[in-house]
């Protein structure tokens, strides 16, 4: 137990009347990409969701190295190393790029590391170098930034908060093939590069189960399916009945 | 010629009264989306305090200085103790909430300092200002009067761009889900939000209260140019609302002044319903960047 890094644990979550996660568990080694796969209304962003503090679970766990985070608010949740890209990247278009990676560096937890003005400064000038096309556009309201571009910066904003866990729902939705596949190029870079725990939601099976090391297969808020990532790509019944491919 | 210089100067003076109520509803409007109806009413009761302070150490800036640091606390008491309830819950509630807390106010200064008109002080003089033999309708506290309400206005908006504090609010105005997933506690930064807009009207009272005198309703047409100011300006944009209030200001001071006074709180009527029914969004609303 103590080895994962994210581990939810019969978890149950709704809106109103309807529970949209039924009982769902699943572990995440640290250092590895567990993609969630399942069709529209499986549950796949509400357990993003009830995982980051958005929706209160009904019932269940959340653990993140052993810190218990159920049913705390999400700023909490945020604080204690969990990053969540939620669908459609909520890049606030209103402020600049550099505005939007500051948020990001705001509210890091005391781990040891310097967590100074200057540091987070530093912090905001690295990503502008690693990513030259926000880099670039750094002082421009973020609305002037391509699909691409803003998944992008919504994904280095949620990297500029130091997280254990990244969370991202959809981070492909909508965007152009070359895009999709610098999303995918990234993530799976970001796991060998910073021993970051992913938990990834993707409609685009095929494309996330080639970068993931995990596949948990969710259906009708339950999980159906949880297995290594080349398994599951194998699986050919499951990927007709569940995955559609 | 003349008098309508002397129309435009006064219209700019009480208009820079109007956008420093209006800020401070936009303020909260922003954050909370909620229009509070309290705002003038909260203006009246720290005007109080500084006359008290006033008659009790001999200083207007102590009083000054008292009002506004009252106006900072009231705002956030009134955030944590009765808005944090219904923040998020259907808007008639944040309604009848903020009108309860204008009657309460109103009844408790009524209680307190009782119904008749008291005078206020004023920071300067209030004799009027001539160039040359001309009077120009104005007189060194009006001076004061935009000063102030420019300087609160331009502090305001380097917080909101250059300070930590400041990017926190914008965001929180913005998107409060995606500010909270980025670990900004929501919670206090609406309190910050409700202080400030409780500083501005706290201002404001101050100073408005010279020119009509200080009642328990005295804050009531002040209020309602605020709000009017505020919604010409977009109800969304703090410079909107600067903006808005001082053209209404100016409008108002004309309407007065050519048609005759008894018809201002009626052309603020017609102004609010004209802008309401063609530029519901503003004078100054663009091109959108984000359809909510």
């Amino acid at each position: 137990m103590s080895s994962a890094a994210l581990s939810v644990g019969s978890l149950a979550a709704g809106y109103g009347g309807v529970l949209a996660l039924k009982d769902v568990s699943l572990t995440a080694a640290p250092a590895t990409i567990t993609v969630v796969l399942g069709a529209n209304g499986a549950g796949k962003t509400t357990l993003l969701r009830t995982v980051s503090g958005l929706v209160r679970p009904r019932a269940g766990r959340v653990l993140v190295d052993d810190t218990d985070l159920t049913g705390r608010p999400p700023e909490d949740v945020a604080r204690a190393g969990v990053a969540h890209v939620p669908e459609g990247h909520g890049v606030i278009a209103e402020l600049t790029v550099e505005e939007n990676l500051r948020l990001g560096a705001m509210s890091w937890r005391r781990d040891g590391r310097n967590t100074g003005r200057a540091a987070r400064a530093a912090a905001v000038a690295a990503a502008c170098d690693r990513f030259p096309n926000l880099g670039r556009r750094r002082h421009k309201p973020a609305a002037v930034l391509s699909g691409g571009e803003r998944q992008l910066l919504a994904i280095a904003r949620a990297l500029l908060a130091r997280p254990r866990v990244l969370l991202l729902d959809e981070p492909s939705l909508g965007l152009a093939p070359r895009a999709v596949r610098q999303v995918m190029e990234l993530i799976s870079q970001l796991r060998a590069e910073s021993g970051l725990t992913i938990l990834l939601v993707e409609q685009n099976a095929r494309g996330a189960l080639a970068i993931a090391d995990q596949g948990v297969v969710l259906s009708l808020g339950t999980v159906v399916a949880t297995a290594d990532a080349g398994t599951l790509a194998a699986d050919v019944a499951l990927r007709h009945h569940y995955l559609g491919y | 010629m003349l008098e309508f210089l002397q129309f435009t100067l006064s219209g700019i003076s009480f208009g820079a009264v109007y956008a420093a109520v209006a800020l401070s509803l936009v303020l909260i409007w922003r954050g909370t989306r909620i229009l509070n109806f309290a705002q003038g009413a909260m203006a009246m009761f720290t005007t109080y305090i500084a006359l008290e302070v006033i008659r009790g150490t001999g200083s207007y800036w102590a009083g000054f200085a008292v009002a506004l640091a009252a106006g900072l606390v009231f705002g956030a008491l009134a955030e944590v103790t009765v808005i944090r309830p219904v923040e998020g819950k259907p808007p008639l509630n944040a309604v009848i909430v903020t009108i309860g807390l204008l009657v309460l106010v109103e009844g408790l200064a009524g209680i307190i300092y009782g119904g008749q008109y008291r005078s206020f002080p004023a920071a300067f003089t209030v004799t009027g200002l001539r160039a040359g033999r001309s009077p120009l309708g104005i007189s060194w506290f009006d001076v004061f009067t935009v000063l102030a309400v420019l300087a609160a206005a331009a502090a305001l908006a380097a917080g909101f761009r250059y300070t930590t504090a400041g990017l926190r609010l914008r965001a929180t105005a913005f998107d409060a889900r995606i500010a909270r997933l980025l670990g900004v506690r929501v919670g206090r930064v609406l309190t910050l939000g409700w202080a400030l807009a409780g500083l501005l009207g706290a201002l404001a009272g101050l100073l408005i209260s010279p020119s009509t005198f200080l009642y328990p309703n005295s804050m009531d047409s002040i209020f309602v140019f605020g709000f009017t100011a505020a919604v010409i300006g977009g109800l969304d944009s703090p410079a909107g609302a600067v903006a808005g209030g001082l053209i209404l200001g100016v409008l108002l001071s004309y309407a007065g002044g050519y048609l005759g006074s008894e018809l201002t709180p009626l052309a603020g009527l017609v102004i609010l319903a004209l802008v309401l029914t063609f530029r519901p969004d503003g004078l100054f609303a663009g091109v959108r960047l984000r359809r909510v």
